[in-house]
Order: C-alpha cells, then structure tokens, then sequence
C-alpha cells in the first residue's frame, strides 16, 4: 500500500482569468495574471513560490518561460504533458515534493490563448500517428463519436442521454456569472444541432475559449496559517493504458476506473461519500463514462444515470457546477479548472451554484483521446 | 519475412498494393499497429505475413464535412487474426455502417496515399 501523504498539502490559492476571448493576449499572458492572482489570493508573493508547474500549450519549454516571466528562480519545476490531465498529476507530484521537504510552495499554473488566435482547439504538438492520419478522422472529436458509438451498441446510451449531459451543463452555468455560454439550451436544441462526427453533434462538443488557471499548494501546517480555508489534497491516482483509440482496448471503460480506485484508497473514502464531483467533459460521453469509471454507477447505466436532470442544480449529484468544458471554459486543457472549481465549492464561495455543506470534491483530468486518467480528492478540515 | 523498419515497411507494402501485419513466429500472436516487439513482451521475432481481410466493424462514425466535401466514415475494425485497426468502410452510405457488420479489406486510396480500406463482406449488405 502507498504511503500517500494524505491531508498534509492544501491549494492555498486560486486565480483563473480570461475563460472568454481576450484578443491581444498572448498565452503567456494569460497565464501570468491567474499567477499573480492565485499568489495574491494564497497571501504570498512571488519570491515565496520555489516551484512551478507550468504548461503552455504550444511551448515545450514552459518550464522555464513561465519562471522568466514571473521573475521566479524555482528549485523544482514540472512540465508533464499528458493532455488536460497534466494538472491533477502536478498537484500529486506537488504534494510528494511538498512533502519531502524538495519544496514549500508549489504554483501550479496553465494559459492559453486558442479562441482569440486561432478560433480552434490548440494542437497538441503530437507528430500525426499515420495509422490513424490516413482516415482523416478528425481528432480529438472523432476518437470521442467511436467511443460514443460503441457505448450505445452495448448499452442502450441514446443521444438524448448525451444531451441530458449537455444541457446540465448549461443550466450549472447559468449560475455562474464567469461562465462562457449560459444562454437557455434545450434537449431538442442539443438533438438538432449540426453533426460534426455522428453520433456526436456541435453541442455535444466542449467550447473553444481563451483561458488562464493558477492553483498554490503548500503543507498543511503553513496553510492554516495563510487567509483561506485550505482545500485538503486527500488522495490522488492516475493510469494510461492507451494514446490513440484505435489502441485502446474497449472504448466503454477508461483508465479512470483504475485511478479513481486508487484516489479513493488513499483518501479512505468511497464513491458515495463524495459531495461534488467535477469531471473532465470534452465532450457529453465523457461525463457518462466518468460517471461510471468513477463509481457513481455501474458500466453501462451512465445514460440512464443523468435522465431527468439528475445531474443538474437540484438533481442527485452534483457535476461539474461551474458549468464544466461544455459551457464554461475550455481553452485546451480543462484539468486545472476541475481542480480550482473544487476547490471554490469547499470553501464554500461558489455563490449561486454554491453545493450546500461541501466537504468533499473530486477533481478528474482526461489527457488525448481518453488516453491519460488521472484524479485528485479534495476535503475540507472535516475530513482529515 | 523478418521486420526491420515496422513502419517504413507497412508502408512500402501498401504501395505495392499488399495488406500485410506482423505475427509473432515463437506465440503466433499478431501484432497491429506494426512495432519492433510485441506489445507487453520481449519477443521481437515478428515477421510479415499477409492479413486475411476479414473483419468485423467494432465501432463507427461518420464526418460531417461542408459541401462541396463529401461526408465519410471512419470506423475501427477487429480482424479476424484478433488486432484492432481504424479504417474506412466504403462502397455504402456511410450512416449505413453498423456496428457487427462483416467486412472485407481492399486496397484503397485517400489523397492520393494508398490505404486499406473495407467494404461490407458478401452476404452482410444491409
């Protein structure tokens, strides 16, 4: 069993900024004022953070643009790319840093600029994998449509459980003043929108926005003494068993499944015990096959699952209040937005779409075509 | 026929118009995509042998496109020799793929690159 440092890390700190379109900026940019803003928010300054964890989308060597640009001379630096998972990885080798002594303040941070520069999701930098680059499937949506696909074949999904996803989506962004789209969107509206990859259609799709997120972890003990109520890092797991899906071995189960197991083994809780959950949902199927890799029901019935609104402000569990990547944000890499929305409902500052008496969040990345997993726990005092 | 360069063969097959994958010659397994080893061991005796063509659709999807560009589909495809690969199924409408379906590979071009494609097998046109 591994000796995970449960509860001895916190994020003291959050900063998000420009989640719309904010023509002029470069990514850097972007990234640079959620920094300052997640260490204002943490009651540090600059010359206090001796790591940084830093991913720019197009900049292999963000390791050290990031620190220049901030003017931080770090003992320790990460740059993981592992997709939109990159972020809860950083915070479980933050906290091992942490913990070690390696390190006493960790500024995990991420911008990119897609929306205004390019209208389209950023590449990935991946050279093409040309047994798939020669069918033209148009990636990363049309790796999502086959899994999709293969979902309802054996499990009866339809698209208008795809749409329940969407539309819950929507109806927790109408409650958050910072979300990107919270105009009023209906089933019927999701069922007839453009087809991009059946059975995949635009509103199944997560947005194309600008953005910058920035999270600061430290020990436990100094964080008690910083301005915020800390948000616990209680357990962490992540898994690949793929990169392209025409390798991964059944397109209705994801790593997920193995490391949520192992999050839920180090933080000593189960499924059942979690009061927010906010899940990486690129695109509608994923918040199904989360919901189901990560315990909330069993494979196949997470169609079923979110009938009725079940996911939605009122419903039976809370998913991805902020509005997630299908209406609030989604510059590329979604995953440090789980986190800082995590974070936000346990500190219990979320307002409207505040979820009454959180103490516990789970916060999930998915990297590249469902090919990296990886979940991060969150709690409260209570919880340790 | 002993493996060297995986890709650059695979390649140079498909442009003589030959659909071949890798077998393992010590277990038999074959492999897919082509590799230097096989996937999980350390056996790197893998040789060239032709693929029987036969599979079955494993999943599908169809990409939407403005006209004037045609739509098509993009599925993947379980062979028969037990590896899994992403191709096209042609010669019928592209929504009309089911997932099941038999099919059978032909050679094929897409931009001018020679590729392997499938069309429904005798017997399985819906």
């Amino acid at each position: 069993m591994s000796e995970f440092p449960r509860g001895k890390t916190a994020i003291v700190g959050t900063g998000i900024f420009g989640i719309d379109s904010r023509p002029g900026y470069t990514a850097t940019e972007l990234l640079g004022k959620a920094a300052l803003m997640a260490i204002a928010d943490a009651g540090l300054t600059p010359a206090d953070i001796d790591g940084v964890f830093a991913t720019l989308p197009q900049e292999p060597f963000s390791a050290m643009t990031v620190p220049e640009y901030l003017g931080i001379r770090p003992k320790l630096v990460e740059t993981s790319r592992t997709g939109g998972s990159a972020f809860e990885l950083h915070a479980m080798w933050a906290a091992l840093a942490l913990e070690a002594g390696l390190v006493d303040a960790v500024l995990i941070c991420y911008g990119s600029n897609q929306r205004s520069a390019s209208g389209k999701l950023t590449g990935s930098g991946a050279p093409p994998f040309v047994y798939e680059s020669a069918y033209k499937v148009r990636n990363p949506v049309g790796s999502y449509a086959l899994s999709a696909a293969r979902h309802m074949h054996e499990y009866g999904t339809t698209r208008r459980h795809l749409a329940e996803v969407a539309v819950a989506a929507r109806k927790w962004a109408q409650l958050n003043p910072d979300a990107f789209s919270r105009d009023d969107l209906t089933i019927d509206d999701v069922l007839n929108a453009r087809m991009v990859v059946d059975p995949l259609s635009v509103r199944d799709c997560c947005l194309v926005t600008d953005g910058a997120a920035a999270v600061v972890m430290t020990r436990a003990d100094r964080a008690r003494d910083l301005p915020n109520q800390p948000a616990y890092l209680l357990g962490t797991g992540s898994a690949t068993w793929h990169r392209a899906i025409s390798a991964m071995p059944d397109l209705t189960v994801t790593a997920a499944s193995e490391a949520g197991a192992r999050a839920y083994a180090q933080a000593g809780v189960k499924p059942s015990d979690i009061d927010v959950l906010e899940v990486y949902d690129a695109f509608t199927i994923n918040t199904i096959l989360f919901l189901e890799d990560l315990g909330f029901c069993p494979k196949g019935e997470g169609g079923r699952f979110v009938e009725d609104g079940a996911i939605a402000p009122g419903g039976r569990l809370a998913v991805n209040t902020n509005g997630g990547g299908l209406s609030c944000v989604h510059p590329g890499m979604y995953g440090l937005f789980t986190m800082v929305e995590a974070v936000t409902q346990l500190r219990g500052t979320a307002g409207a779409r505040q979820v009454a008496d959180a103490k516990l969040a789970l916060a999930h990345g998915n990297g590249g075509t469902l090919s990296h997993q990886a979940v991060t726990i969150w709690g409260t005092a209570e919880t340790l | 026929m002993k493996v060297v360069h995986p890709e650059q063969e695979y390649l140079a097959h498909l442009a003589e118009g030959r659909f071949m994958i890798q077998r393992s010659a010590a277990s038999g397994d074959y492999v897919f995509y082509p590799r230097v080893m096989r996937p999980g061991a350390l056996d790197d005796d893998l040789e060239w042998t032709e693929a029987s063509g036969d599979g079955v659709v494993y999943s599908t999807s169809v990409v939407r496109n403005r006209p004037p560009v045609e739509d098509y589909n993009v599925a993947l495809i379980d062979l028969a020799e037990g590896v899994r690969m992403m191709s096209r199924v042609v010669d019928i409408a592209p929504e009309a793929v089911k997932i099941g379906m038999k099919v059978k590979a032909r050679m094929g071009e897409i931009d001018g690159a020679p590729v392997v494609l499938f069309a429904p097998a005798e017997g399985d046109v819906q």
